[in-house]
């Protein structure tokens, strides 16, 4: 009856600890604000002047696809991190204290939207500043910050499943480096996915990245009627198929991440 | 008095290799117990079965009245484990690092505070508390993670290898802390590859060789065993050697060795400098050139030879000149 308050109390205390870690650390502060602002700021105004987008501005149409490219680029912290505190013997003490076993990740999961808020935060304002609007309701706004927050949350599971995999901070970057960049560049992030040549337009429709960014665009109202609309179903019916896509990952990576825990701490 | 640990038939296999193959140990309440081998002994396999890190395949054990396997949750209430690589959070500072732990064994958050800077203090880290970890050196870290395993001051105390990797001086300040804890009636199991840091620290010793126990006893009866002290000479040449010998013959307490290789003779003595004079005096009588000569005490390597017939891994000699 108490472990659930066991496990939730434990699962604060390593996410307070994970919090206080990235604001003492130079190199993942820079990953939750900097990067998300050099982002926001690059894409904005170097590809903003060159693309057009029919009815509305590249930058609004942009900035959706800039937060999911950050989610999912920051959740690559979740993996790093769990793979330096493996190596460095961390969990070993955790293990050896009478700690709820599941706050290790819950903790590191937690920290990371923590993360996401103020990564997110930051590139709202800075996109604000860039030309970004807000066209919805406020209602639908709300919906959109936390529908991002939720992938955010089910897909830091996914990077703790491939960094408990993988077990090295350094195999762990660089797969996760060349995973993240098809995932987000073979998307409708930065290009109206319904003019891409025929394979890569399958691939990119169904790519859970391109509901996610569609269904931001629709809570932000960064859409516009002038432009195509997309045949796929999970595109026609972005915002369920979005919250489906996180249920589903948590469903699938909380389970896995857990085994691959008990199993990379118990060697 | 009760068994604070207790270990019978301890078997771990990682593959064909058994890294445990029937391990066994006893150690009494409020006792020091040394768990001596080179690396890849069994001694961390030992220790992390004992912290319920890892589950036997065969055997079984208890810590403080719990099973290790059966009793887990429970049992990691009652102790503390400070390992050989000083698992404390770079970005943390000293006190947040201890409040982090005190938390996690749900002592609340002002008694964590509060042992925190209690248990900073009496390692001789308060003016460090508040500085993150990063800046620390080798032996802060170590205390600090020694101060982590005491933070609820639990009955049963681990050390795997705690001095290992430290300098000289911050080896000696870690026994004396060592030394306090035991004074106040913890028990504790230790791991080392120093004998010296098993004499000082154990009250009964357990030579690990192959995930087995090999020898039990106190460092005395050990030394014994290797056989005490030994005078060691090195000779100019090789055909003074056997003359040597039946020349120091008188003095030894045991057979008279002769390394050809090396030019060199042992022989096992009772009375140390008396003894090493005196053979030094026989031997220039004789006009026997000496090239070197030393009081050599037990080392790991020796009683390993003694004990094995085959050489330990690490190279611990301490040889008095």
């Amino acid at each position: 009856m108490n472990a659930l308050r066991l496990a939730v109390a434990d699962g604060m205390t390593i996410a307070r600890r994970n919090a206080l870690k990235i604001r003492r650390a130079p190199d993942l502060l820079g990953g939750v604000v900097m990067l998300p602002i050099v982002f926001v700021l690059l894409f904005t105004y170097v590809f903003g002047s060159m693309i057009d987008v029919p009815g509305m501005s590249y930058g609004e149409y942009l900035l959706p696809g800039i937060f999911v490219m950050t989610i999912v680029t920051s959740a690559q912290i979740t993996g790093y991190t769990l793979t330096q505190d493996l190596q460095k013997g961390v969990f070993d003490r955790f293990r050896t204290l009478p700690m709820s076993p599941s706050a290790v990740l819950t903790g590191q999961t937690v920290s990371d939207v923590i993360m996401n808020v103020t990564s997110i935060v930051t590139m709202a304002l800075v996109g604000l500043v860039a030309g970004w609007r807000i066209r919805s309701t406020p209602a639908e706004a709300a919906l959109g910050f936390l529908m991002l927050l939720l992938f955010a949350y089910a897909f830091s599971w996914v990077t703790a499943t491939v960094a408990l995999a993988l077990r090295t901070p350094e195999v762990f970057n660089n797969l996760a480096t060349i995973l993240s960049f098809p995932l987000v560049f073979l998307s409708n992030a930065f290009v109206d996915s319904t003019r891409l040549p025929g394979p890569l337009k399958a691939v990119a429709e169904w790519n859970p990245v391109s509901t996610l960014v569609q269904a931001a665009r629709e809570l932000f109202g960064n859409t516009s009627p002038a432009l195509p609309v997309p045949a796929a179903w999970p595109l026609r019916h972005a915002v369920p198929v979005s919250l489906l896509w996180s249920l589903l990952l948590l469903v699938v990576f909380v389970p896995l991440a857990t085994r691959l825990y008990n199993r990379a701490v118990s060697r | 008095m009760p068994d604070a640990i207790t270990a019978e038939g301890l078997v771990k296999k990682y593959g064909d290799v058994a890294a445990l193959d029937g391990m066994e140990l006893t150690v009494p309440e409020g006792t020091v117990f040394g768990l001596l081998g080179p690396n890849g002994a069994g001694k961390t396999t030992t220790v992390r079965i004992l912290t319920t890190l890892l589950r036997p395949d065969a055997g079984h054990a208890t810590v403080a009245g719990f099973d290790v396997v059966r009793d887990a949750g429970r049992l990691r209430a009652h102790i503390g484990v400070s390992g050989q690589y000083a698992a404390v959070d770079d970005h943390l500072t000293g006190a947040e690092n201890l409040e982090m732990v005190g938390r996690l064994y749900h002592l609340g958050a002002g008694r964590s505070r509060r042992r925190a800077r209690e248990l900073l203090e009496r390692f001789d880290l308060a003016e460090a508390a508040d500085r993150p970890v990063q800046g620390y050196s080798g032996g802060m870290r170590r205390r600090l993670d020694l101060a982590g395993a005491l933070v609820a001051a639990p009955p049963v105390l681990f050390l795997d290898e705690p001095t290992t990797g430290l300098d000289p001086r911050a080896r000696i300040g870690l026994w004396d802390v060592i030394a306090e804890l035991v004074a106040e009636g913890t028990t504790v199991l230790l791991t080392t590859q120093y004998l010296e840091e098993a004499d000082r620290l154990a009250d009964r010793i357990a030579v690990v060789d192959h995930g087995r126990v090999i020898a039990l006893g106190t460092a005395d009866e050990l030394k014994d065993r290797v056989g005490g002290e030994r005078v060691e000479l090195s000779l100019a040449d090789a055909a003074s050697l056997e003359g040597a010998a039946r020349t120091l013959a008188p003095l030894a307490a045991g057979d008279v060795r002769i390394d050809a290789a090396a030019l060199r003779v042992t022989i096992p003595v009772a009375d140390g400098v008396t003894a090493l004079t005196r053979a030094l005096g026989r031997l220039a009588t004789e006009r026997i050139t000496v090239r070197d000569a030393g009081l050599r005490r037990p080392t790991l390597d020796d009683v390993f030879l003694s004990l094995t017939g085959h050489q330990a891994d690490d190279k611990t000699e301490e040889t008095v000149r």
